[in-house]
């Protein structure tokens, strides 16, 4: 030890002053650049670019194979006067708001159901969420069949049990067709919706309700102020989620449908893809997708009001 | 399941239902017990089975169509058409050995897991980056990956497909695992983001002041402890690229490149006479792969999607 103490100091050196390599390498805003680097990369190439690049093809005459000059609102205004396009947000809109509110009435009741005890419980809540699981374009054909205009399994069903003698053009007649794949997105969308909120309602302490019995709520008022009140934020979050992808779905109506009969179930998203990629009128077809974009903002804002409720009931501080 | 960090919300209560934490916290045990058998039967039992047999019903039918022989296929009269009893494998053979089928399969699988591998990737450096190093602005990336999770494919495809062009991507399946993780990404980097929140701090700080670089924290401690999240974005991205509809059907020409839902919707379809036996012998095809994932990893799907809603 004695040795080590009448050392030079210079022997002493060896720790050396932190370099600017040396700060850099631990600085948070360095480092975070560059563990961000890839995700950004990603959605600045392939969606905020594209997201731009999309307006501005709706104000040119774009074609498939010719990039389009400037020509102003011209698409905007060819489309104001277009009926199909006013025929496509009339079905938008009919389809988002019908099948959303089913799609919320029978999501809650159904997660209200999964919430009781019962036998086979845990399988039976694996089995609902199936028909979240398997994609859409499959199970949309396996609707197409079922709703085939000769051969359909409900038009059997319905025949023999003597409601009705002819077979239902279930995809042939406008408001079939219409009911039709409006049900099919409800079939697809409810267990979605019934899981999600079932998991909100188990964070519901059971002790509320002994609570509530004792002072002599029924049933209904048990859900109106203890049930509901305390659901309703993630429920916020779970119908923006459903609304938008509801409001731009393409693969069930194009799988079914394709749009048709005489454009009944045209969504903005089909009509959009019908007319960019298979009319080749890119600049028409942006306009379009970009008409939707409206709408989904004011679905972010709900989004984006629901999460601050949220935070503000858990009490959580804002990290 | 002690492996699951502790989430707001209890993903083995939502599965197993078997009373939940905050049931045991406070001593209680429902009021279910009040009820009598027969009410329970009217109010509970029946609705659900309705509900339940209407949910399944397709694919019980889908199962059925892809095996029954094409004679009672068309003649609903002569054959009871809820069931069969001679069963073919001639649809699911055709399927596999006379089409392209095993091709399409291999195409959706190769584009799913590349895009699934590449978008995790992105996103456990994206979470760890905004959750942990918490760099200037870090709030407002987070937020901006979240908005950018609401922007539908139906709004990009047209203008990615003009930049898909310009790259010389058309066609292969580089296009689709390219585009496929501005889906996944914002998804599952939301979701890693909640996990590595409940890792501890001190862990990190104890790894530190020990000389660990940024990077042997998040390979060596941060990574370990959220596995579970790993293994629930990785299922959850696979399973909306094996979705994925929209892109593929633009991006994708030939045949040979198309994935399993576009290539069914089609080239299955000719003309008036739908092969309506390997048409649904395809879609079943296309959908057991996911289910049996699903089947495996049931608690870790409900994770991802409870997961992606809860923040």
């Amino acid at each position: 030890m004695a040795d080590i103490a009448l050392q030079p100091r210079t022997a002493k050196a060896q720790i050396r002053e932190a370099t600017a390599w040396d700060q850099l390498r631990t600085n948070r805003n360095w480092l975070g650049f560059w563990f961000m680097l890839p995700a950004m990369g990603f959605l600045i190439f392939f969606l905020a670019y594209p997201l731009g690049l999309g307006i501005w093809i709706s104000f040119t005459d774009a074609r498939i194979g010719r990039p389009g000059v400037f020509i102003g609102t011209e698409n905007y205004e060819w489309l104001w006067g277009d009926s199909i396009f006013w025929l496509s947000v009339f079905n938008t809109l009919l389809y988002t708001s019908v099948a959303s509110a089913i799609k919320f009435a029978v999501g809650l009741y159904l997660a209200l159901l999964l919430n009781e005890n019962m036998p086979f419980k845990a399988m039976l809540r694996a089995m609902v969420l199936i028909p979240f699981i398997v994609p859409t374009v499959l199970s949309a054909l396996a609707f197409w069949w079922i709703f085939d205009s000769q051969f359909s399994i409900i038009s059997w069903s319905l025949k023999h049990l003597g409601l009705i003698t002819h077979n239902i053009n279930f995809l042939g007649d406008t408001t079939w067709a219409r009911i039709c794949v409006i049900f099919a997105n409800i079939w697809r969308g409810v267990p979605f919706v019934a899981i999600t909120l079932l998991a909100g309602l188990q964070t519901v302490q059971p002790s509320l309700y002994e609570a509530a019995t004792l002072d002599g709520a029924s049933k209904w008022e048990m859900f109106r102020y203890i049930t509901y009140p305390l659901l309703t934020p993630i429920i916020a979050v779970v119908m923006t989620f459903s609304v938008l992808f509801t409001f731009t779905d393409f693969q069930l109506i194009w799988a079914m449908t394709r749009g048709g009969p005489v454009n009944a179930t045209h969504l903005m998203a089909t009509l959009s893809y019908q007319r960019a990629i298979i009319a080749g009128q890119l600049g028409e077809g942006a306009a379009i997708s970009s008409a939707m974009i409206p709408f989904l903002l004011a679905a972010i804002m709900v989004s984006w009001f629901g999460l601050q409720r949220r935070k503000w009931q858990q009490g959580e501080n804002n990290d | 399941m002690t492996d699951l960090p502790t989430l707001p919300v209890d993903v083995k209560a939502v599965l197993s239902g078997s009373s939940p934490t905050v049931a045991m916290d406070d001593h209680s045990e429902g009021m279910s017990y009040l009820q009598s058998v027969p009410r329970r039967l009217v109010t509970l039992y029946l609705p659900l089975s309705i509900i339940v047999i209407v949910l399944l019903f397709p694919f019980y039918w889908m199962g059925l169509t892809a095996i029954k022989p094409d004679d009672q296929l068309l003649d609903l009269d002569k054959f009871n058409p809820f069931w069969t009893w001679n069963p073919t494998f001639k649809h699911i053979h055709k399927l596999l050995f006379e089409s392209y089928y095993p091709h399409w399969l291999w195409n959706t699988m190769y584009v799913a897991i590349c895009a699934t591998v590449l978008s995790i990737f992105a996103s456990v450096l994206a979470a760890y980056a905004i959750v942990r190093l918490r760099y200037r602005g870090a709030h407002w990336v987070g937020g901006l990956i979240f908005l950018s999770y609401l922007v539908p494919p139906s709004i990009l495809f047209i203008p990615l497909a003009t930049v898909v062009f310009q790259y010389g991507l058309f066609d292969s399946p580089m296009a689709l695992i390219l585009t496929y993780p501005t889906i996944l990404i914002p998804f599952s980097t939301w979701l890693l983001m909640g996990y590595f929140k409940t890792i501890p701090f001190e862990l990190e700080e104890c790894a530190l002041i020990d000389g660990a670089s940024r990077w042997q924290i998040l390979v060596k401690i941060v990574l370990p402890l959220a596995i579970p999240g790993l293994i629930s974005a990785f299922i959850f991205c696979f399973t909306l690229c094996w979705n994925e509809f929209i892109y593929a059907l633009t991006f994708l020409q030939s045949t040979q490149n198309k994935t399993v839902p576009v290539a069914i919707v089609n080239e299955f379809v000719d003309g008036d006479i739908y092969r309506w036996g390997s048409l649904m012998a395809g879609a079943l095809c296309g959908s057991l792969p996911l289910v049996i994932l699903y089947a495996f990893f049931v608690e870790h799907y409900v994770s991802a999607m409870t997961g992606a809603v809860k923040e």
